[in-house]
């Protein structure tokens, strides 16, 4: 005798005690410390914050340990904890020209103003896998430290007029992404927060596909810069500004060679991106995609997938992609069922039209 | 329940921000409602639109009833039970008519609902035209027209390629003769329990940060044509459980040789007949 099938809380216990035992893999090894996470894991851990949209190490190292190492769920965990802050006011502007800088480096001059400063890259490792642990060899000081502020190279085209102004107070002020639903067409400030928001593996996809032909944007690294800089807020009671802490964030501005159109002359173009933590990858690829989506503005056919901005900004969150698409899972018998009847009766009828039996027996033999 | 959150998850300010989207949902009936959809301890697309209405409606006095596939023990409902029983520390119940709040995925009950009662839907595509336009710029102007063309076309479409309109559940409704709306993915069966329903009918679509309403009372046409006029699935077989010919079937498939057996997905509904014939 059939019956209707029951147990779904008891299964939900089972596996959640075998997801704990599955997590923390063979307890003779000792559990994973947090500050292990953060000092040995950085990057992930910046990623996590930048992608979960809030800056503490702590927290993301927290996320990662309990995802058993899954970055996409990690990022829902520190955004599922995110959302239920209070929100005691907006900082202003990261002033990114004071930055600290550990890194600066430039694709289009030689020589700048403060120099070329590789810093803390992989860029020219071998890639070889090191199988000895090494002891960490110490590192070597330079002769002079860096210069306190270091010029923005994109500055320096922009006193030759060369490259399209910027107006850092003519921005509007920005809606706030988590607090607002996005509606389109979504202006600059908005694009670049749901960017900054936005999957690096996709945005990576989409900035590689404007280089291969798909938006023509000619771009060069005009400038990647990492390090700290300071947050400050404007308390309304104190009327002042006050500095909070600091925090690592990547800049990168992109130049874009531009043809001149809406009546714009032929001048060098920006693409901005910016990401918490060391996320060079992340920071580099918003830049193109922010260039591209650029369009519009300037007066450039637009063409590709990474040009249409209701394609590129819906579909970038990926804790909004990954529970959509792994809502396939859960039970659709009801629609399934509509479905199958639905293509019963079509066979059926097609059969009777031909005057064919069908090649099944619609529904199966029945209990 | 957990002290270290507010009444039902969210905060205040969060829950007057969902309740304003309500009452205009509920002034503009079948009109989607852009709102500032939070990110949820839930993944999206499992319920994170209902969820969030339920957070703004639940009273502590409230008694829940969530069902996924007209199921009360399917994993998902029992998971979002859980969260609310949780977060809220209400009364929870599988019996659809001591309920004050029901959450659903992809049915209405079959037990009538009542005036006192309020069915919150869960809703994936908020967009009754997204598959035919996947622009938001472009169908948000076809709402405001009431140009409803593409739907009436793709329906024609069906009839010239299959004979009959090809859609069998999310089948689109007219809401007050004048919002196009998706009733959500419930079987073309409970279209016709939308229509002047005594309940309350709210939709929350939390990925796609829009909310719906369908009040009490309201006029609700499933979009069809004089000569194909709308018509719901119907069964040769009964329910195998409670003998129920009236209500919507879920087959079964009992062994490897393709036997079915049809029983009803609203386990309520069945249960509390079963119990009757005992």
């Amino acid at each position: 005798m059939y019956v209707a099938v029951k147990g779904g809380e008891q299964a939900i216990a089972r596996s959640l005690e075998l997801l704990a035992e599955a997590r923390r893999g063979d307890p003779a090894v000792p559990e994973l410390e947090l500050t292990q996470i953060r000092e040995q894991l950085r990057l992930g851990v910046a990623r996590v914050m930048q992608e979960g949209s809030l800056y503490d190490e702590e927290l993301a190292a927290l996320a990662i340990r309990q995802a058993a190492g899954d970055m996409l769920e990690a990022i829902f965990l520190l955004r599922a904890y995110r959302t239920t802050l209070p929100r005691f006011g907006y900082t202003l502007p990261l002033e990114t020209d004071g930055m600290r800088v550990r890194r600066r480096v430039s694709g289009t001059f030689k020589d700048i103003p403060g120099g070329q400063v590789l810093g803390p890259t992989a860029d020219y490792t071998q890639r070889l896998l090191d199988f000895d642990t090494t002891p960490p060899t110490a590192t070597t000081s330079a002769e002079a430290p860096l210069p306190a502020e270091m010029p923005r190279v994109l500055d320096l085209l922009e006193a030759e007029a060369l490259i399209e102004p910027a107006d850092a107070d003519s921005d509007p002020e920005p809606l706030d992404l988590t607090r607002e639903p996005l509606t389109f067409p979504a202006d600059r400030a908005t694009r670049l927060q749901n960017l900054a928001r936005g999957d690096e593996g996709y945005l990576l996809g989409l900035a590689y596909s404007t280089q291969r032909g798909y938006a023509e944007s000619h771009p060069f690294a005009g400038e990647i810069r990492m390090g700290e800089v300071d947050v400050c807020i404007c308390p309304e009671e104190l009327g002042f500004s006050i500095e909070i802490g600091s925090i690592t964030v990547t800049e990168c501005q992109m130049i874009n060679q531009f043809h001149g159109g809406n009546g714009v002359p032929p001048q060098f173009t920006r693409g901005y991106g910016l990401s918490m933590g060391e996320g060079e990858r992340k920071a580099m690829s918003m830049a193109l995609v922010d260039r591209a989506l650029r369009c519009d503005e300037l007066g450039e056919t637009a063409h590709a997938p990474a040009q249409d901005q209701e394609f590129v900004l819906s579909h970038s969150d990926n804790v909004e992609a990954s529970g959509f698409v792994q809502h396939l899972k859960l039970p659709h018998y009801v629609d399934f069922q509509a479905e199958l009847s639905l293509l019963r009766t079509l066979a059926k009828q097609q059969a009777a039209d031909s005057g064919e039996q069908p090649l099944h027996a619609a529904g199966g033999l029945h209990a | 329940m957990t002290p270290r959150y507010n009444f039902a998850f969210l905060d205040e300010d969060t829950k007057r921000m969902l309740r304003r989207a309500l009452l205009k949902a509920v002034a503009i009936p079948g009109c989607q409602i852009p709102f500032g959809s939070r990110e949820m301890p839930l993944p999206y697309g499992w319920g994170t639109g209902g969820i969030q209405v339920t957070a703004a409606l639940l009273g502590p006095d409230d008694v829940l009833k969530v069902i996924d596939q007209g199921a009360d023990d399917t994993t998902n409902a029992v998971n979002i039970r859980r969260f609310f029983a949780r977060v809220a520390g209400i009364a929870t119940t599988e019996r659809t008519a001591e309920a004050t709040l029901i959450q659903t995925r992809h049915r209405i009950p079959e037990t009538p609902l009542r005036e006192d009662q309020i069915l919150v839907f869960q809703v994936p595509e908020p967009e009754p035209l997204r598959t035919l336009e996947a622009r938001e710029t472009e169908t948000r102007t076809l709402h405001a027209l009431a140009d409803y063309g593409l739907m009436h076309v793709k329906l024609y479409e069906d009839i010239a390629r299959y004979g009959r309109i090809a859609t069998s559940y999310d089948y689109p409704v007219l809401v007050d003769g004048r919002y196009l709306t998706s009733p959500s993915p419930i079987p073309k069966f409970d279209n016709p329990k939308l229509d002047h329903s005594p309940a309350l009918m709210l939709f929350g679509a939390g990925r796609e940060k829009r909310i719906y309403a369908i009040p009490p009372y309201t006029r609700v046409e499933s979009v069809a044509f004089e000569d194909h006029p709308f018509d719901v699935q119907q069964w040769d077989e009964r329910c195998a459980l409670c003998g129920s010919g009236e209500s919507y079937l879920d087959e079964v498939v009992v062994d490897d040789r393709g036997t079915r057996m049809f029983v009803c997905s609203d386990t309520d509904f069945c249960s509390q007949r079963t119990e009757a014939q005992a």
